[in-house]
């Protein structure tokens, strides 16, 4: 077990989502960074769909209750042992009563924390993935204590040699498809949609990113229609907003792009701020 | 009658999902057509295919990880469609759902009744005795998007959103009316509360509605709002309902 004495900014329970609801409205949820989920999952021998920690900007501060492999991944938050230093990508044994802290932000916004065996929190409509009005809990807590699933044996060295390439993080291309109203824009808006570099604004979670440099829009929305996380719209300010992992289901502003499924984890380590721009693919 | 087929446009979504689109309105026949060859994809069950999703006049397929060949799918996409079955026998269930249109839960009201000249009793009059639609469920868990609202009631959302809606607000916004589910941001006008559950996860069924079901608001006191609440949330509440045969 997992004792959150400090929960940082804002901490979920996430697996790979919850399919299959979307016809009551539940969105799919599930990390926002699925490749450093799947190897920090891989490197203390879990399945990589196993439930994670996903820590957004500062990282929490956790006592282990029992000794556990860990592994961390995704954004380096200056991770700490019992004090000393420790590293993202490399699997370690925790001894019982240790606790795991952060320090400064380095680089990326969302950290991933794998215990072997997996966080047993509570599951409904199959998945652990934290969210609001489905979930009885939307974030981790101070006091929380995270359940572990039974750990499996001598699983450490299984995948040491898997190799990591974490360049995604630091790029700032977003590759992109047409979205189904991108053909509606305007030959200037397209091009601008496609040359500007964008920042992220402060409006930024797990259901969306918004940006802030507006386009000219003249369209007018749509009878709302499907969207999935990837969905780029165009609000009527102007405004691009890249639909995140939490989204809705159904949305009524044009969709003018859409993510590469691998463009979304360079997005969900991008913060306010940040610069990014769209290919095309 | 032969059966009645619209013209179809498939578009990519991405690397994993096809949208399929049909004339762009808000139309029984049309919800009828999508939820009929929703059905015959569901039933299908393609591998490939991890999940359909629909909305007023379009249809989702999302596939594992990617689409491997958009014509292909297309192509079996189509011929789906043309081969099935041209009535769609889901049986349709008419809810009266139970509102609470006093005051202390109608804040937009009195405003709305200034805005559109028509008393409050005459708004909830003709909020109350309309059928409506559910042509699918979206924006929030259990948020039923419904059609059939007296355009006399049509009312644009407000400028600036409240940070906090209570659940089983009764809600207008535009051309729409709606029950959020659970507390949330929202900009729509409030005009009342229904005191029932619109979704809960850990039921086998998590909202009783589906797409395709009619709703009918009706309108209870004060007092019967208050003991439906108690029953409801200890789960031994029965919402009215009849077989629709509109």
């Amino acid at each position: 077990m997992v004792e959150v004495l400090k929960p940082g900014l804002y901490a979920t329970i996430q697996d790979k989502g919850r399919f299959g609801f979307q016809a009551y409205g539940v969105p799919y949820a599930g990390v926002m960074d699925p490749y450093a989920a799947s190897v920090a999952n891989m490197l203390v021998g879990n399945d990589e769909d196993a439930a994670v920690l996903e820590m957004t900007m500062t990282g929490a501060t956790l006592q282990f209750h029992s000794a556990a492999i860990i592994c961390l991944s995704g954004a380096d938050m200056s991770p700490m042992l019992n004090g000393h230093p420790i590293e993202n990508h490399k699997a370690l044994r925790v001894e019982k009563d240790s606790v795991l802290s952060f320090g400064g932000l380095k680089r990326g916004f969302r950290c991933y924390l794998a215990v072997s065996g997996g966080f047993e929190t509570e599951k409904t409509m199959t998945s652990r993935s934290q969210f609001k009005g489905v979930t009885n809990q939307s974030v981790i807590a101070k006091g929380d204590v995270l359940p572990i699933m039974a750990q499996v044996k001598g699983m450490l060295q299984k995948h040491a040699s898997i190799k990591i390439n974490d360049a995604y993080m630091d790029a700032n291309t977003i590759e992109v498809f047409k979205g189904p109203e991108f053909d509606k824009l305007s030959r200037e808006q397209q091009t601008q949609l496609l040359t500007q570099v964008f920042t992220v604004s402060k409006d930024n979670n797990r259901m969306a990113y918004q940006l802030e440099q507006p386009l000219e829009n003249d369209l007018d929305p749509i009878i709302t229609s499907l969207v999935l996380p990837g969905t780029v719209q165009l609000t009527p300010s102007g405004h691009l907003i890249v639909l995140m992992r939490d989204c809705q289901t159904t949305g009524g502003y044009p969709r003018v792009l859409q993510l590469k499924e691998s463009a979304m984890r360079t997005m969900a380590q991008k913060f306010t701020g940040n610069k990014v721009c769209f290919k095309w693919l | 009658m032969t059966s009645m087929t619209y013209h179809l446009t498939y578009k990519r979504f991405g690397e994993g999902a096809i949208l399929i689109e049909w004339p762009a309105m808000i139309d029984e026949h049309i919800l009828k057509d999508v939820l009929r060859f929703k059905a015959a994809i569901i039933k299908k069950d393609i591998k490939v295919i991890v999940d359909v999703k629909h909305a007023y006049n379009s249809l989702l397929i999302v596939y594992h990880t990617v689409c491997r060949n958009f014509e292909n799918e297309v192509n079996t996409l189509e011929s789906i469609y043309k081969t099935t079955d041209s009535k769609y026998d889901s049986l349709s269930i008419l809810w009266k759902i139970p509102v609470c249109y006093d005051e202390a839960f109608g804040i937009d009201l009195e405003a709305m009744s200034k805005e559109k000249n028509l008393s409050k009793e005459a708004i909830i009059k003709r909020h109350s005795q309309a059928v409506y639609t559910v042509y699918f469920i979206g924006f929030l868990p259990g948020f039923l998007y419904l059609g059939g609202l007296d355009d006399t009631l049509h009312m644009p959302r407000k400028s600036t959103p409240r940070l906090k809606i209570a659940q089983g607000a009764v809600a207008i916004g535009g051309h729409q009316t709606g029950v959020y589910p659970i507390e949330s941001p929202g900009g729509w006008n409030i005009i009342g509360n229904s005191p029932i559950d619109y979704f809960n996860p850990k039921n086998k069924v998590p909202c009783f509605a589906k797409a395709g079901d009619h709703i009918r608001f009706k309108p209870i006191s004060m007092k019967e709002y208050n003991d439906i609440k108690v029953l409801s949330a200890a789960g031994v509440y029965q919402i009215e309902s009849e077989v629709w045969h509109g």
